[in-house]
């Protein structure tokens, strides 16, 4: 106890006397948490509309405000024809081509019917997604509303109508701060003790110090304790830090407890400086163990589900994100803030990190030798 | 009484195509003084790591104190000071932190061997509190020999603690090696300097992983048979070059401003038939002495055998 206590005192005042590591526990979690949630937005806002309208009458009038009026979009032009229309898209001034054909009022009075012409610009595929999914939403609430106004009088409605009713639950403005700034925190926790860790423990072995600490009686696991302990406060200090900005900035209080949350996080550190310290048992300078765990936490991160649903992915990388810690923490962490799960709920992740935390400790130890 | 005991170490690195040592066996006795001399690569720095418990020996033993570097490591390290040729102590912490650590680790504290660092200590005193990274070349070995002394260690193993030193600071550093003898603790230092090995109380000449001598400087010197003589010119290439084609040369090499000639048979006249041959070779105002061997004219000629 006492020799770790020992290291821990020397480990502390490398720690605080190193700008850098210091900077990264404070500065980054509040830059990154007020820039990356911002950046990260799937709202699609500004698509540039432009519409050929052939028809210039009352309908396509109300058409024209009615989507104008959406926010959502942004009228560039009124081209003569189609081809001139097609023209912008090609100079990436539009994205979307919205063509009214002519008599287009007529024709839908008297046959009951019309049709609409939309092209979208497929380079850029969120936006042209959401653009066109925008574009048709508004075509078909124009349609309903036009409905309405014609049927009139009869008391009970001659045609069927299927109301739809959607109320997102647990998140219901689908405001995308709230569920992205957990996911982002835990990335953060996982960069620390994933990744300075490994390169704390490196630097040792490039200076020469392991070689001094070799020969003196310090106990493999009083050397390996004394490098995890200082890099778990560190994470939770970001975890803390990091709620906090989420908090103050984004107004997020976690539905559910908080020390739910710590506790996860402690299991989870466990499990990264794991996978920290196994990679610096096999890297011998800090850039070899820097580019190492760069490539383990980009592939955890990418199949962590912040950014894409992992439920869309193929079977083979699923397969994968089952034994990636990332993943569990990002799903623990929007469960406890946005759902409110309790301990039950999340346990079988927790037992599921502390497996995969088992394993890369264990292999690591095993793994770190004094005598080479 | 020897302290240490090296029997048939044998070390290959990369799968057995590099040789460091090659069945090398030596033995220390208490309170010596001992050198392992010889150039880089000549195996010094892989015995100081077997003996150091950090490196594993293909085959061969070796015991400190009586203790197997294999079995008993944990024994040997409680035990032995160790300064790696590299300075390896934390830069970012204070001289009087480093040595704190160091004493707290090995669990003992500064005060219960102050006797053995104070001569050392004193010359550092004035800067306990600079971070050990800002420290000169010779303030730095003065730390890494005080940490590798603070818990009183039987043997002390010094791995080319003076290379990259002034020559100032290298004669401070051996004179406080000599009082740390007279404290009665063993040391093995290593060194490519071959005039520190006077310093030594026995020494072994090391090439290619092998030891080619074991003796005491003194005996060494004894040794060597043959007559070694000084040659000086203006013009000391081409006196190299035409004394290396003479043919009663044995060797002969440049040895700062003169060139040391060894004959390949003893005769009254060498002298003069040398000086003959180089007059033929239109060498002018020639200097030509007797003079006794030192260590490295030893080395170069037990290199040559």
């Amino acid at each position: 106890m006492r020799t770790i206590r020992f290291l821990l005192q020397k480990e502390f005042r490398q720690i605080l006397r190193n700008k850098t590591i210091l900077a990264v526990v404070v500065m980054v979690p509040i830059v990154q948490l007020i820039i990356l949630p911002l950046a990260a937005d799937y709202e699609v806002k500004n698509v540039s509309l432009c519409i050929v309208d052939n028809d210039h009458s009352t309908y396509s009038q109300k058409l024209i405000a009615k989507i104008t009026a959406s926010g959502y979009f942004k009228l560039v032009d009124f081209p003569e024809s189609y081809r001139d229309g097609l023209k912008l898209i090609e100079s990436d001034k539009a994205d979307v081509i919205l063509s009214i054909p002519s008599n287009f009022e007529r024709n839908l009075i008297r046959d009951d019917t019309q049709e609409l012409f939309v092209s979208v610009n497929a380079i850029n595929g969120v936006k042209a997604n959401l653009g066109g999914a925008y574009v048709l939403g508004i075509i078909r609430e124009f349609n309903s509303v036009i409905r309405t106004e014609w049927i009139q009088a009869p008391r009970f409605s001659n045609i069927p109508v299927i109301d739809i009713a959607i109320t997102n639950w647990y998140n219901p403005y689908m405001n995308y701060k709230i569920f992205m700034v957990p996911g982002i925190l835990a990335v953060l926790v996982t960069m620390m003790g994933g990744y300075v860790s490994a390169l704390n423990i490196v630097k040792e072995k490039e200076l020469g110090t392991i070689e001094q600490m070799n020969v003196s009686p310090i106990r493999k696991h009083h050397f390996i304790l004394g490098k995890l302990i200082p890099f778990w406060i560190l994470g939770m200090i970001v975890l803390t830090i990091g709620l906090t900005v989420g908090f103050l900035i984004y107004g997020i209080v976690p539905e559910g407890k908080i020390g739910l949350i710590y506790l996860f996080a402690a299991v989870y550190l466990v499990s990264v400086l794991g996978l920290g310290f196994l990679v610096s048992t096999y890297s011998e300078t800090q850039q070899q163990a820097m580019f190492l765990s760069f490539f383990f936490i980009m592939i955890f991160i990418m199949l962590s589900g912040l950014f894409t649903s992992i439920d869309s992915m193929p079977q083979w990388t699923k397969v994968i994100t089952w034994f990636n810690p990332v993943t569990y923490f990002i799903q623990v962490m929007r469960m406890i803030v946005l759902k409110g799960s309790g301990f039950m709920d999340i346990l079988p992740h927790l037992l599921k990190v502390a497996g995969i935390g088992l394993v890369l400790n264990i292999w690591a130890i095993r793994n770190y030798k004094k005598t080479s | 009484m020897s302290i240490v005991e090296v029997n048939n170490i044998t070390k290959t690195y990369n799968k057995g195509t590099v040789l460091a040592t090659d069945s090398i066996s030596f033995s220390v006795s208490e309170g010596e003084l001992f050198g392992l001399i010889g150039p880089d690569g000549a195996g010094k720095t892989s015995i100081f790591r077997i003996l150091t418990t950090l490196l594993l020996a293909d085959s061969g033993t070796a015991t400190v104190n009586g203790w197997d570097v294999v079995n008993d490591y944990s024994t040997i390290r409680n035990n032995i000071g160790y300064m790696p040729g590299k300075f390896s102590l934390y830069q970012d912490l204070s001289v009087e932190e480093n040595l704190e650590f160091f004493a707290t680790i090995f669990g003992t504290t500064i005060a219960e061997n102050y006797h053995l660092i104070k001569d050392i200590y004193v010359q550092l005193e004035p800067f306990k509190d600079r971070r050990a990274g800002k420290l000169s070349g010779g303030m730095k070995q003065k730390l890494a020999l005080c940490c590798a002394l603070i818990h009183k260690p039987v043997v002390l193993f010094l791995d080319e603690p003076t290379t990259g030193v002034d020559p100032v600071s290298r004669k401070e550093f051996w004179n406080m090696l000599k009082r740390l003898k007279e404290q009665g603790i063993t040391i093995i230092v290593s060194t490519p300097y071959m005039d520190e090995a006077n310093l030594c109380d026995r020494i072994a000449l090391m090439q290619n992983g092998k030891i080619m001598s074991i003796e005491t400087p003194e005996n060494i010197i004894k040794n060597y048979k043959k007559e070694l003589w000084a040659v000086a010119s203006p013009n000391m290439h081409s006196l190299l070059t035409d004394l290396r084609e003479f043919e009663l040369t044995e060797s002969c090499y440049a040895f700062g401003d003169s060139l040391h000639l060894s004959f390949k048979e003893k005769n009254e006249d060498n002298r003069s038939k040398t000086l003959a041959f180089l007059g033929s070779r239109n060498h002018s105002s020639l200097e030509m002495n007797r003079i006794n061997p030192g260590i490295e004219d030893c080395f170069i000629s037990l290199m040559q055998q």
